[in-house]
């Protein structure tokens, strides 16, 4: 893998060719969508003349295929926005390259970010970087994949209910999600309002919270972004860590105990004090999750039509046009999800399962909040196993979902969690703990992510 | 146990704005039953007397002053992203 300061000593021109030209000889893993080598390299030349400069300098880098950005497509992974031109970019994006950053191409991902697998994209399946016949997890598989190969030092994920943290698991990166609210949503595909964030995944911790810190704070393009609050901090003195007890039961893969069980070790050995703590809600967070989030998804998703942008079906029938439109451009995932929205809000069910759900949720929150109360942070798993094999879940959109039960909680609850390496299983493949901290707390999780980067 | 019926696949069809191929139908019903068996799990759940949570920013009201801000972005490039234009106006198949 490559971090931010190996490019540092590069010409911003010799930075962005090596990373496309690594780019290019790793298409057999299917993890970039797009390369933008003009304008890369037309902002490289202007970098290196000091046109500009900034913390990024000339660092390329990757952002998932629903951040929206300018000098090439916007798929989102989909038929729908496959020939998309976005007319303006992300804040996330404008912030990066304010500071120098420059975006090479786009990564793959589960066609609206709907999925854990990334093989839900309308452009064929992300390979596991470490084991071909592997997913890359998802939905952020594609940007996983693009900096475990150490194409670029970090690239950009959205993380609804695990998009950034099961792929970094399952790759053997950092992926960090922050508290929601702390980096605008303006220009990425919305997906569920209410849990959508925006993060980064990246080889070191330390590049990982620069650009955190580069991408947070208020925007009044998005009504839902917090104060700013983040600053990178250091550890003091000794956490009080809980290890989520219910997270790891024998219906957890043996190897990911184990390898979550030595992360635990040493941060004990750190001097950190950590206790076994149990939150029995935590089997009802993919219920709630999954009605929750789909519905949110069948209201934004209700935008795509065939008639202001994306893909237009033909018919003589305005309503035709509509329907057909949405069936062509939509994947089978995406349909599930806008119809099980549909169902859980339509008269007549919305008391059963939607507000049902929305007040499963205030309990799910005031539990991790009352552990929370004598806590610093939460210890779980990323995902029940390591990346399983292509295609093993395809045909179970419920055994996929449940790949998300370690992740949902701390989306739900609007919490930040990170997940960093720490083992392979006995075939070799990586496996990530899960850190889940109090709303804010983003720069301790990282604060402590650091250190047991360090202690590996 | 609720059951999800080829009738109840159209209808969420029908809200959903989507023209399904008939060969979609059985499968979607199939996944769909499977998934609303699975979230039906909430039922053991004690909720009376709980309040929903909508979102978890604790923000309310964020205001802005009434101001156009047109973020360089032109009528022609955002009209210009429809599929079909003619005379700078979208072009929809015949409403009434």
């Amino acid at each position: 893998m490559v971090t931010i300061s190996d490019f540092a000593h590069m010409t911003a021109v010799e930075a962005v060719t090596q990373a496309i030209e690594k780019a290019r000889s790793h298409t057999d893993f299917n993890a970039i969508l797009s390369l933008n080598e003009e304008r890369a390299l037309e902002r490289a030349v202007r970098i290196d003349k000091g046109e500009f400069t900034g913390r990024l300098a000339g660092i390329p880098f990757i952002a998932k295929d629903n951040f929206l950005t300018i000098g090439g497509t916007t798929t989102a992974a989909s038929t729908m926005l496959q020939a998309f031109e976005a007319p303006l970019q992300s804040t996330a994006i404008e912030k990066l390259e304010a500071e120098g950053a420059i975006c090479i191409g786009k990564a793959n991902l589960d066609a609206f970010a709907h999925g854990g697998s990334t093989e839900n994209s309308a452009f064929g399946p992300t390979k596991n970087a470490i084991d071909l016949t592997r997913v890359a997890g998802g939905s952020s598989g594609g940007s996983a994949v693009a900096v475990a190969l150490g194409i670029v030092p970090f690239a950009l994920g959205t993380d609804t209910g695990g998009s950034i943290r099961q792929p970094a698991s399952f790759n053997g990166v950092i992926g960090v999600k922050p508290t929601y609210g702390m980096v605008s949503r303006f220009g990425v595909v919305s997906m569920a309002s209410s849990t959508d964030t925006i993060g980064v995944l990246s080889s070191t911790t330390n590049d990982a919270e620069l650009v955190m810190d580069i991408m947070s704070g208020q925007d009044s393009r998005d009504g839902t972004t917090l104060p700013d609050y983040f600053t990178p901090t250091t550890l003091e003195t000794g956490l009080r860590i809980g290890v989520v007890s219910e997270a790891m039961t024998g219906s957890v893969d043996d190897d990911v105990r184990r390898a979550v069980n030595n992360s635990v070790e040493a941060m004990a050995k750190a001097g950190h004090t950590v206790e076994r703590v149990s939150l029995s809600m935590l089997k009802y967070a993919l219920g709630i999750y999954y009605i929750v989030v789909p519905a949110e998804i069948s209201s934004n998703l209700g935008r795509y039509d065939g008639i202001r942008y994306g893909t237009r079906a033909q018919s003589e029938s305005l309503t035709e046009v509509y329907g057909l439109s949405r069936d062509k451009g939509f994947m089978p995932e995406n349909k599930r999800r806008i119809m099980i929205g549909s169902y859980v809000l339509s008269s007549g069910f919305f008391d059963a399962y939607y507000l049902k759900a929305q007040k499963a949720r205030t309990l799910l929150i005031n539990a991790l909040n009352e552990l929370f109360d004598q806590y610093d942070v939460l210890v779980m798993p990323v995902a029940p196993t390591p990346a399983f094999r292509l295609g093993e879940n395809t045909n179970d959109p419920v055994q996929m979902y449940l790949a998300d039960i370690m992740t949902v909680p701390a989306s739900l609850a609007g919490m930040p969690a990170l997940s960093i390496p720490t083992g392979t299983s006995d075939t070799g493949l990586p496996i990530g703990v899960q850190l889940i901290g109090k709303r804010k707390s983003d720069a301790l999780l990282l604060a402590l992510a650091k250190q047991l980067e360090e202690k590996r | 146990m609720t059951h999800i019926s080829t009738d109840d696949v159209q209808r969420m069809a029908h809200l959903s704005n989507l023209k399904l191929d008939a060969d979609e139908i059985e499968p979607m019903r199939v996944d769909l039953q499977n998934i609303i068996e699975y979230i039906g799990q909430l039922d053991e759940l004690d909720t009376d007397n709980v309040e929903p949570t909508y979102q978890v920013t604790d923000l309310q009201n964020v205001w802005r002053d009434d101001v156009v801000n047109t973020y360089d972005l032109t009528t022609d490039a955002l009209v210009g992203l429809a599929p079909e234009i003619e005379n700078a106006q979208i072009k929809v198949p015949k409403v009434l």
